[in-house]
Parts: structure tokens; C-alpha cells; sequence
């Protein structure tokens, strides 16, 4: 009798054994998400370096993925693998965490290493809730609900769009999906893998046991069909106005452009300076 | 090592300076900072000359990714280091744990300067000196070096990262506005007089389920990324494959215990130490900046008749409490000399106590050298 083994069994570390995802988490649909473009892409694990924060959606690579994985302090992965990337220009360094990991703690290291434009991917797993330290409220949180640190409502207003952060900030790559767009998320990562730039990827996913639960949203299968109900493409959500587009996710690749990036930028400064190609005053780029 | 990287030759050189060609005789391949006084002469040293060997500096958004910057680097195979002062490490702090617990090798400058909070950014203090050892969370031990002039910046900046690389730890050195900022003769040897190490990394090949890149305390080889090692960095509590455990304490006693005896198995090779008391009677004991001061009081005493000696600790960290006791056991007096309220001195008292009377002599002003004088006062006044 032959065994079944899942077709993305061979990215998996062999060492592991069971998932650490509570039942009904979208961390799953990300995780097999990211290896099918991988495998679509033709790519070998040992093309890649991951980078992981503190947080549910940080154990997506660490230790899941069959390849060199540095699991590193909470809001930094960014700032590690800005130095993986310098160091091994031709890997692809992807960053997976989560919306507290990337945009509350480590905002700025989101924001800044988009203005550089430096190569690498960047999924972030955005569930709107602190899940593993037990359902705090983050700053996707919306705005009223109850959390175990805002008993009466959180009282701020919080982030409805971080693409809309990082497309402001200046990276070549935006798109958001949510966990009921496992087809089109699994499409735009394997742009984002492609991408001369810093390529930026906002998952919304749904963490039925410390949000769900709490919020009364529903269960897993009830909160996708919520996120598939309130998805709108780009396309369509133009025609909408903002009163229309309140409590709408938009959906879709926002900015896919080609613009200088680090890495390439400072591989020829160091050309120029090691006298290795004469010193050409580009009067072009102010 | 690359001719380019050794400039060598005599110099009247800043101590700054000389810490960034120091890092350049060494090997070193990327730097990461954020601007700070009294430590940026280092980082735009180092901006200039390192894209003219290949390698280059960034300046950061913050202290916090320049260290993360620098260990990943390193992950990455590259030699690595970061310059900074007292507030700087502050916000580096988790990371420099993070380094320590994956066994990172990196190194860090720390030109102290007046302290707490932002104090006086352009006067040297030996203020940051406790916090190298004990400013992140946990038990871990770590490597800490003291230059004391312009020439040891650059001999020392070269020792750690030998020592960074051979233990794979982070490697501090603990300079301060004085030294750094002090202009003096530099001489640096040819290349070939240097020695230079790189740590050592798992035979190319070995299937990376077989490879203990962990916990060893003889210092395991480093799976560095982008060699096909597939390696598992976590700095949760891991066994010697890597491999996570957050449930078992006997692992967590082995992530602690073993980190820690890497650096204390190979105290005596890591020590190093300048002695020069013997039959002192009375042995001034400091460090960096400080001991030039002790050094003139006791050739001043000696003319004076007085018995008086030196002790000058390079290496603060692991504390060579080894060199202490056998030094005590030797003198009568010890007097501890810090730019400091005596941070260090604890731990020397705790040492020599059982020998020797021991006393602190404090800055007369915090941030000032002591004056020979007034250590010659003090050493009149306990051989009386």
C-alpha cells in the first residue's frame, strides 16, 4: 500500500511532527500559500533565507520550513534580515510575522526598510489581535472592541490599511488577500518572490479562538465567509464611495512598480569606491 | 590577509580611527550604526574604507536593527560589527542576548560616555561597565575588552574579533570618549604579522540533520546560512541541532549552563591581563584610560621609596577574578581605581579581600581622570 504524503510534505523540516496552529487558524493556508509559489516558481528551499518575529504567524517558518530559518526578537525580523540580505545578496530572504509583530512594535522597521527598497519579501499576517500571548488588542484591532487589555472597548482608532503605510513609505510591491484568497495570495507571492524590491504582502487571517471567539465573530469557516462577503477589488472599490467602502476590505496587487533598490545601489557604490568602474556623475538622479 | 585592508606603517592616529582600521586588519566585512557621539569617527571611518575592500556601512533607522542588521550579517557568514555609546547599547540590549543565545559572532564598540540617560556625550566614563556583563536578561557570560590608547584600539578591535569569531559570541569593546578621542603614535604591523581568525563552519556537504551547530562547549561549527545546512536559528531554548523546547527545564538548564561554560572553559586564553607589581606592597588595580593614571602615581611612588605596583585588567569580562586573587595574595594593599562610582570594584573586593585590604579611590568629578596626585595621597594614606 503506498503512504500518502502530502505534495508539500518535502518542504517540511523533517524533524517536525505536529502543527502548534490552534484548529481553524489561517497561519495553515499561509503557510501552504507561500510553498506553492515556491514550488510554482520551480524554487528549491536553499534559495531561501526566513526571517520570523515573535508571534503565532512567525511559527509559519520557524520551524516549519525545511531551509536556514532565523527565529528572531519580537518587531526586528526585518532589521535581521536587512543584514542576511547584504550578506547573501543572491538568496531570497523572505520575512513571515504577524500585524503586532510588523506594525506595532516593529513599525518602523517596516516602514524605513521600505523607503530603502531593499530585495526581500515581507508577509504579513495580519489577524487584528495578539493571539499567542491570549487575545490583547493590537492596532488592527477595530475600534470598540473588547480585548482582554480593553475590557470596556479599545479606545483607539487603529490601522485599517497598512498596505496603504507601505505603498506610502515607497515599496515596489503591495498586495492585500485575504485567507479566503488562498489562489490569488499564492499569485502575488510569487510576484513578490520575483520582485526587484521590497515586496510587501498583508494577509488578513483569521484567529477563530482569540478573536473570533471573543468577538463574536463566529468560527473559522464563519469568519471566512465574512472576509469573502467583504471583499472588494481595487477595481470595483473605485467605483465606491468612502461611506460605501466603510468596513469593506479592499483586495488586490496595489503597486507593482520598478524603482531603484538597495541592494543593486550599494553593490555599485562599492564598485565605484573599490575602483573597480571609474566614478560616473549621474546628473539624472537628483 | 588582503594588503588593502592593513594599512601598515607608523601614525599619530585618533583612537576612534585607529578601532576602524583595527576592523579592517581584522576582516571585518559589514558594519551597521546610528549616528552617536563620542563614536561616529569610527562609523565614517569605516563608511569611507570598507566599500574600498568590498564590504560597506549602514547607517540604521536605530541601535535596535543596527545590532539586528549585524547578527544576521554574521548568519550570513560576513564579520561583522557595530559602534556605538552607552544609549546605543541600551536599545541593543535584547539583541545582544538574542546574539549571545544563537551564538552569534559579532562586534560591539561601546566609547563610553557621561552618564546615566544622554549625560555628556563628549566625556568619557567607565559608566557602561556592568552593563556589558549583566545588561540583558539572564545568565549568560560575555567577552569584554579595555583599550587604554590609540594603539589598543586598534590591537584590541583585531583581538575581538578574533575572540568573536573563535567562541562565536558577541565581543565588546569597552573604550570611552578619552581613548577613542585621544590622538597618539599608532603603529600598524604588515598584514602578515596579524593574526586573523574565522570561525569555523560545518564541512560543506554534511546532511544537515547531522549537523550540531548548538550548544558545544568547546564552541560547535557554525551552520552559517546560504551553505545548505538548513539551519534552525531560534534563540527560544533549543537543543545542540537547534531543534525548539519550550517544555523540558533539564533543556533550559543545558541552554544556560552550556552558553555560559563556552566563555568560562577558555577564561584563561580569553584573560588577558598587564601585570607589573612585583614585591609591591601596595597594587593599584584598573582599566582602560584609568590605568594611565595608576601607572604614573606608581612610578611617581617608587621614586618616593614606596613599594607600589599595577595591576590593568584588558580583558573586564569573564572577570579574571583568577588574576585578582593571585595578585592579593601577593600585596598588602589593593587600591581600585575607576571612572566611576566603582562598579568593577565589587567584584575585585570580592576576590582580594580574603588577602589584602582592599579600598576604593572614586574620580574626585565623575568624568575625570583620577589626577596621579591624588592617587599618590591615597597611597601615602594606606601605607601609613
Amino acid at each position: 500500500m503506498n503512504e500518502l504524503v502530502h505534495p508539500y510534505h518535502c518542504f517540511i523540516r523533517p524533524t517536525v511532527t505536529h502543527t502548534t496552529f490552534c484548529p481553524g487558524c489561517g497561519d495553515g493556508t499561509v503557510a501552504q500559500s507561500i510553498l506553492r509559489a515556491i514550488d510554482g516558481l520551480g524554487m528549491d528551499m536553499d534559495d531561501f533565507v526566513f526571517v520570523s518575529g515573535i508571534g503565532c504567524a512567525a511559527w509559519i517558518p520557524s520551524p516549519f520550513f525545511n531551509a536556514d530559518v532565523l527565529h528572531t526578537t519580537h518587531g526586528r525580523p526585518i532589521a535581521f534580515a536587512f543584514g542576511i540580505k547584504m550578506g547573501l545578496p543572491d538568496k531570497k530572504v523572505m520575512v513571515v510575522s504577524g500585524d503586532g509583530d510588523l506594525v506595532a512594535i516593529g513599525g518602523n522597521h517596516l516602514i524605513q526598510n521600505a523607503r530603502r527598497n531593499i530585495e526581500m519579501t515581507v508577509i504579513c499576517v495580519n489577524n487584528g489581535i495578539y493571539g499567542m500571548t491570549g487575545g490583547q488588542a493590537a492596532p488592527t484591532t477595530p475600534m470598540g472592541v473588547k480585548t482582554t487589555t480593553t475590557p470596556y472597548g479599545t479606545f483607539e482608532n487603529f490601522f485599517e490599511d497598512i498596505s496603504g503605510l507601505v505603498i506610502a513609505a515607497g515599496a515596489s510591491f503591495v498586495a492585500r488577500w485575504t485567507t479566503a484568497h488562498p489562489r490569488q495570495l499564492t499569485n502575488s507571492i510569487k510576484k513578490a518572490i520575483q520582485k526587484k524590491g521590497f515586496a510587501f504582502i498583508e494577509v488578513l487571517s483569521q484567529c477563530p479562538v482569540q478573536f473570533g471567539r471573543k468577538m463574536g465573530t463566529g468560527n473559522a469557516v464563519q469568519m471566512l465567509e465574512d472576509y469573502k462577503k467583504r471583499s472588494i477589488s481595487i477595481k470595483e472599490a473605485k467605483k465606491l464611495s468612502p461611506e460605501e467602502l466603510r468596513d469593506r476590505i479592499v483586495v488586490g496587487e496595489f503597486v507593482d512598480l520598478d524603482k531603484p533598490e538597495m541592494v543593486e545601489e550599494v553593490t555599485r557604490m562599492i564598485r565605484r569606491a573599490s575602483g573597480e568602474v571609474q566614478e560616473v556623475v549621474d546628473a539624472g538622479r537628483g | 590577509m588582503d594588503e588593502k585592508r592593513v594599512h601598515t606603517g607608523r601614525y599619530f592616529m585618533m583612537g576612534n580611527v585607529a578601532c576602524a582600521e583595527g576592523a579592517l586588519a581584522a576582516g571585518c566585512e559589514f558594519a551597521a550604526g546610528y549616528p552617536i557621539t563620542p563614536a561616529t569617527e569610527i562609523a565614517n571611518h569605516l563608511a569611507e574604507k570598507l566599500p574600498r575592500v568590498g564590504g560597506a556601512f549602514f547607517q540604521m533607522e536605530d541601535e535596535i536593527s543596527s545590532i539586528a542588521a549585524v547578527i544576521g550579517a554574521s548568519w550570513a557568514g560576513k564579520k561583522a560589527m557595530t559602534v556605538t555609546s552607552g544609549p546605543g547599547i541600551s536599545l541593543m540590549l535584547e539583541n545582544i542576548g538574542f546574539a549571545i543565545g544563537v551564538e552569534t559572532p559579532c562586534v560591539i564598540v561601546n566609547v563610553q560616555r557621561g552618564a546615566p540617560t544622554t549625560g555628556m556625550p563628549t566625556i568619557g566614563i567607565q559608566g557602561d561597565m556592568v552593563q556589558a556583563k549583566h545588561g540583558s536578561h539572564g545568565d549568560y557570560e560575555i567577552i569584554a575588552l579595555c583599550p587604554s590608547s590609540p594603539q589598543e584600539m586598534f590591537d584590541h578591535t583585531v583581538i575581538a574579533f578574533n575572540y568573536a569569531e573563535r567562541y562565536r559570541t558577541p565581543v565588546f569593546l569597552l573604550s570611552d570618549a578619552f581613548v577613542g578621542h585621544m590622538r597618539e603614535e599608532v603603529v600598524i604591523p604588515e598584514a602578515e604579522k596579524i593574526e586573523t581568525v574565522y570561525r569555523n563552519i560545518p564541512e560543506p556537504g554534511t546532511d544537515p540533520l547531522k549537523v550540531k551547530g548548538f550548544l558545544d562547549e568547546d564552541v560547535a561549527p557554525m551552520p552559517i546560512f546560504g551553505k545548505g545546512f538548513k539551519a534552525h536559528v531560534t534563540s527560544s531554548c533549543h537543543d545542540e541541532y537547534g531543534k525548539r523546547n519550550l517544555i523540558d527545564i533539564s533543556a533550559l538548564d543545558k541552554f544556560v549552563r552550556r552558553l555560559s561554560n563556552k566563555i568560562l572553559k577558555h577564561k584563561e586564553e580569553i584573560t588577558l591581563v598587564e601585570r607589573d607589581y612585583e614585591d609591591a606592597e601596595i597594587v593599584l588595580v584598573s582599566y582602560g584610560g584609568v590605568s594611565r593614571a595608576a601607572a604614573a602615581a606608581a612610578s611617581q611612588a617608587r621614586k618616593r621609596g614606596i613599594p607600589v605596583g599595577t595591576l590593568r585588567l584588558i580583558t573586564v569580562w569573564p572577570f579574571p577574578g583568577e588574576e585578582i586573587e593571585k595578585m592579593a595574595r601577593k600585596t598588602k594593599q589593593v587600591i581600585v581605581l575607576e571612572n566611576n562610582l566603582g562598579q568593577v570594584y565589587p567584584y575585585i573586593k570580592a576576590e582580594a579581600a580574603h588577602f589584602a585590604e582592599v579600598s576604593f579611590l572614586p574620580p574626585k568629578l565623575v568624568g575625570e581622570i583620577q589626577d596621579p596626585e591624588d592617587i599618590l595621597k591615597k597611597i601615602e594614606e594606606v601605607s601609613k
